[in-house]
């Protein structure tokens, strides 16, 4: 997209720093984090305080005490007296139910932030963004008449058009289908990648974060429980309480490789070598984020032969995490990628693993659905 | 046509028209302003001020038309104030009648708008800070327009109850003829003298049609206001 907010990216000041303390009723967030990612999700069970905390960031409420940096301007610093209001903080926001204007027309409500704009500051094409976002055709129509998915196509336009220096999403699919969410990542991704505005993401789904997010930062009752990059936080189920064992994995980034339509597999490459998984609708050669569950992996001591998982990965045993009641996660280094499997404490134990040892691991084909696709990466 | 009614009777039309259109007018802007405070103002006296608005509908309409001539009469100390530093004098002029139908008309005025900024989304006005434009903007191209339908059916509440404001006006400004008779003071007048009938009873007409007439127009603005919110 034609750089909105690219001066940021010129400057190389792309991150958000918060260190914030803020008491809303019984409710106390205390949150600190740092980000310099593209797309930095906030995961979180509901009341976690991911939504006080982009409002926080946004400007519609005001922190008891802490500091907000975003690309290097201060947006609130409570022991210098600074709290700039939102009309000035150049932060898009856009909200879980769209919150478009009714007495406007689209062309109206995604021009809107635009008056407001100083007009050397105007950077973002109003034909680039429609174009991004595939809403030409909606122009001339009144909110009401649009459906969810295309709601929210316009919110987000309506926030880049204002040129900000940040985008916030809160929740931006919660009230979608699953087909109308797989109607509008493609153009969240492709605002991930080539907008060059760093994107804040409030999420509480894992597979959405996997597929979108470049950092994740998870919140637990109003604190930061992890920060860090994407694929390092979701590894380790131990740092998602909320959705806790059975929804954490690895992130692979891979490459199609080929299809085999005569069995309706398609071939990934990774590192450690081919992974077959359901015939995937993707040009050979596309990138492709894959989500690896940890209870979807098994470790193995010899190389399997005589079994009907197609994939099979080798690789090191990096680490082995602290054990809970029953089961271990270990981590295993597989040429470089890095995935993690959940396994009973007994089987440990009874292979004798040990960081170092050589395993093989093993993936069903059938344990890739939908959800453990990413988009392009 | 003109000849349909007397002289005097168009004076009283005419008159009736003037004295209600300048006191919806007059009215409009406080009545948004009182209406906004009341429905979102945190401050000491809010209870006091919605008791004080509403009191015109509860009181006796001579009553608030005594209370008028005490205060804005001649010799009141709000009247005599505006009549020495200004020169603007309301007892027994129109514009002493325009003064009471506002008065008694602002009720209605400030709780139909009342009621639609009730009904205003403020995540929307959150929304438009977040889009650059600061409180004033927000109000102007967010919350004006969103409570336009409650502006205008207040606005021909408020007309309405001017047009057929009675007991605070004769009250406070007399029946003058050519200065505060409005309709209904002609009405009253005409009824009170023989062969007055007549007038009595074309005035009576002149009045169903223009209110009628009144809530025609409302009906229509406001469906059209809502079509174009809504479609």
């Amino acid at each position: 997209m034609a750089g909105a907010a690219g001066a940021a990216e010129a400057f190389g000041l792309m991150s958000i720093e918060v260190d914030i303390r803020h008491k809303q009723g019984s409710f106390a967030l205390d949150a600190r984090f740092r980000s310099e990612e593209r797309l930095t999700a906030l995961f979180g069970s509901s009341g976690s305080g991911k939504t006080t905390l982009v409002n926080l960031i946004g400007g519609l409420i005001h922190p008891t005490k802490g500091r907000i940096v975003a690309n290097g301007r201060t947006l609130v610093d409570t022991d210098q007296g600074i709290l700039i209001p939102p009309h000035r903080r150049r932060v898009g926001y856009v909200f879980q139910e769209g919150r478009l204007f009714p007495h406007l027309n689209v062309r109206q409500n995604l021009l809107f932030g635009r008056w407001f704009t100083p007009r050397r500051e105007r950077i973002a094409s109003f034909e680039a963004v429609v174009g991004l976002l595939g809403i030409e055709h909606l122009l001339t129509r009144r909110p009401s008449t649009l459906s969810g998915g295309e709601k929210q196509r316009v919110a987000i336009g309506r926030a880049l058009l204002a040129d900000p220096q940040l985008l916030l999403m809160d929740e931006p699919l919660a009230s979608l289908d699953d087909a109308r969410k797989a109607e509008i990542y493609p153009y969240i991704e492709r605002l991930r990648d080539e907008g060059g505005i760093p994107i804040i993401l409030v999420s509480h789904s894992v597979a959405e974060i996997a597929r979108l997010a470049t950092a994740v930062v998870v919140l637990s009752d109003g604190r930061v429980t992890a920060s860090g990059r994407a694929g390092d936080v979701l590894r380790h189920t131990s740092l998602l309480p909320q959705t806790g064992p059975t929804e954490a994995g690895a992130l692979l980034d891979t490459r199609v490789l080929r299809h085999e339509d005569e069995y309706g597999l398609t071939v990934l490459e990774v590192r450690a070598g081919p992974l077959s998984v359901p015939r995937l609708d993707l040009p050979i050669g596309a990138p492709l984020r894959v989500r690896l569950r940890a209870r979807d992996i098994i470790l193995s001591l010899n190389p399997p032969e005589t079994i009907s998982a197609l994939n099979v990965l080798r690789g090191t045993v990096s680490s082995i995490d602290e054990p809970d009641a029953s089961s271990v996660d270990v981590t295993v280094d597989c040429a470089g990628d890095i995935i993690v499997a959940r396994v009973t404490r007994k089987s440990v134990e009874g292979l004798g693993l040990t960081p170092g040892s050589e395993v093989h691991a093993i993936i069903k084909s059938v344990a890739f659905d939908q959800q453990t696709f990413g988009g392009t990466c | 046509m003109s000849d349909w009614l007397s002289p005097e009777e168009w004076i009283a039309v005419w008159l009736s028209l003037k004295v209600a259109l300048t006191a919806m007018a007059a009215s409009l802007i406080p009545g948004i302003a009182v209406a906004l405070l009341l429905e979102r103002g945190r401050f000491w006296g809010r209870q006091a001020l919605d008791v004080l608005v509403h009191l015109p509908l509860v009181l006796p309409p001579v009553v608030v038309g005594y209370a008028l001539l005490l205060s804005f009469g001649r010799r009141g100390p709000v009247g005599s104030f505006l009549s020495e530093e200004f020169g603007i004098v309301f007892s027994f002029r129109w514009t002493g009648a325009a003064l009471a139908c506002a008065i008694m008309g602002f009720p209605l005025l400030v709780r139909a708008i009342r009621l639609s900024v009730e009904a205003v989304d403020h995540k929307l006005e959150d929304a438009a800070g977040t889009l650059g434009a600061g409180p004033v903007w927000v109000f102007f191209v967010v919350t004006l327009p969103l409570i336009l339908p409650g502006i205008v059916v207040g606005m021909i509440l408020c007309f309405a109850k001017a047009m057929g404001e009675f007991g605070a006006t004769i009250t406070f400004v007399s029946n003058i003829p050519g200065e505060t008779q409005t309709i209904p003071s002609a009405i009253y007048t005409l009824t009170q003298v023989p062969g007055g009938e007549g007038g009595a009873l074309r005035l009576t007409l002149v009045s169903v049609i223009i209110s009628i007439g009144a809530l025609w127009i409302s009906e229509w603005l406001a469906r059209r206001v809502r079509r174009r919110l809504l479609a």
